[in-house]
């Protein structure tokens, strides 16, 4: 799925919403009861001189022990997500001196850490040059021939058209839903919602 | 120079004031609350004025301003825009309701300079053993949360993405720190307490990335400066916490000339 609509709009607070964090001012949200979400915020501010390596950062995501170190299992799990998202290579170096999409990427895998049944991206494509916007959707995209429902925030359409299979387009009076290819430019609304 | 009770009393006291500093300031350095810290040690300076103008020891001062004023204070300078000014506001406050709990003590000078750039050698006994207790309190409390406050330290966005409650987190973090700065000040003084509290992890972080090795380097570079300054003041006579100063600024500019030349 995927929610396309301006900046503003409300498509974080949806997210929000569906997360648990905020409550609807109106409506009932529904979920499957215990349903692991995975989720990869749209902001984050880890500059060059991040001192983590890409292995730590992701396993900070590992909260279900008071142990202060990393149990084998546990450290196997961060080994199968980082060779889930093409980043063995660089595991011990540290982030901050990653490439963006490598980046994005760790995100990824922080999210995936905990098997999420639902895994939702804000906007993460959104710092990418081209070659890697396509190659963090290509992952997403093996992820979720493996099972995993992805709802993907964006507002670029030709991702949306390119990847998604059903979109939701968010407006400030509204919304419209349906399957991909009916997801149409707008007059006067460019490459870009 | 352990023949000598002071000194014994001193290097124990100083070796567990080191070790939470190295722990405590990790998350400092990583949470951004180098400063926030300072004007934590100037509410304890007030505190420890306070007590001495009471009769009490300084240490029981300090944690009582400290604790009392460490959420409110965290919690008004949470927002970026206005941190500046609310630390300002906070350290002149506290300075000068020091300088006047100072002056209507009759022991002014004296109490002034221990408390602002401390005196390790002074401590008794009794003070020792409660600034043990302190550490390992913090140190427990550490453990504790460790997972959740590593993940809220270094990725605060991700750890509220996961429903880590940053509140609570900061809120036990700003308690413990306040223990800490209580009890570091005790070795460096009040306005001396970036000495342990951020520079020994301010230089860890070039040499390593991983929280846990981070907090090893950290408290061994912690270590180095208060046993160093610690046998430097008894050999010379001068302030120990000047050689402590010395010395981790010193390893600070080492990181940072090593961090250069790495990233070259």
């Amino acid at each position: 799925m995927i929610i396309v609509g301006e900046n503003g709009v409300g498509k974080t607070t949806l997210v929000n919403t569906l997360l648990g964090k905020l409550k609807p001012r109106s409506g009932d949200i529904s979920m499957a009861d215990r349903l692991r979400i995975g989720y990869v915020p749209q902001f984050r501010n880890l500059d060059i001189d991040y001192p983590l390596s890409v292995r730590n950062f992701v396993s900070l995501n590992l909260l279900h022990s008071w142990q202060p170190w990393l149990s084998k299992k546990e450290r196997a799990r961060v080994n199968r997500v980082l060779k889930q998202v093409d980043l063995e290579s660089i595991a011990d170096r540290p982030l901050g001196l990653a490439s963006g999409g490598e980046k994005q990427r760790a995100y990824l895998a922080q999210a995936l850490l905990n098997r999420p049944q639902l895994l939702i991206l804000d906007e993460s494509t959104a710092s990418l040059d081209n070659e890697m916007k396509f190659e963090l959707l290509d992952l997403v995209s093996r992820l979720q021939q493996n099972g995993l429902t992805v709802i993907f925030i964006t507002h670029d359409l030709e991702l949306a058209q390119h990847y998604g299979t059903r979109y939701l387009m968010m407006k400030s009076d509204g919304y419209e839903s349906g399957p991909i290819n009916e997801l149409s430019v707008k007059e006067g609304s460019g490459d870009n919602v | 120079m352990f023949s000598l009770a002071f000194m014994r009393h001193a290097f124990v006291a100083s070796t567990f004031i080191a070790i939470i500093s190295g722990v405590i300031g990790v998350f400092v350095v990583a949470r951004n609350m180098s400063f926030l810290t300072h004007t934590l040690s100037e509410i304890g300076f007030a505190g420890a004025s306070f007590a001495v103008f009471m009769g009490w020891s300084p240490l029981n001062g300090m944690l009582l301003f400290t604790i009392l004023s460490s959420v409110m204070v965290g919690q008004l300078s949470n927002q970026g825009s206005r941190r500046e000014a609310v630390i300002s506001a906070t350290s002149a406050l506290f300075i000068g309701l020091g300088i006047l709990f100072l002056s209507l003590s009759s022991q002014m000078a004296s109490s002034a300079t221990s408390i602002l750039f401390g005196s390790v050698v002074g401590i008794s006994m009794h003070e020792e053993r409660q600034l043990i207790i302190l550490s390992l309190i913090v140190l427990l409390v550490t453990v504790a949360i460790y997972r959740r406050l590593k993940f809220s330290s270094f990725d605060p966005v991700g750890a509220s993405a996961v429903g880590v409650s940053e509140m609570t987190i900061s809120i036990i973090f700003l308690l413990l720190l306040a223990m800490s700065v209580s009890v570091a000040a005790q070795i460096v003084g009040s306005l001396l307490i970036f000495i342990l509290l951020t520079l020994p992890a301010a230089s860890a972080k070039y040499f390593t990335h991983s929280v846990f090795s981070m907090i090893l380097l950290s408290t061994m570079f912690a270590l180095l400066g208060t046993w160093l300054g610690l046998y430097l003041g008894y050999l010379t006579n001068c302030p120990v916490s000047f050689f402590t100063a010395v010395l981790e600024a010193a390893i600070y500019v080492g990181s940072l000339v090593y961090h250069h030349y790495q990233n070259d």
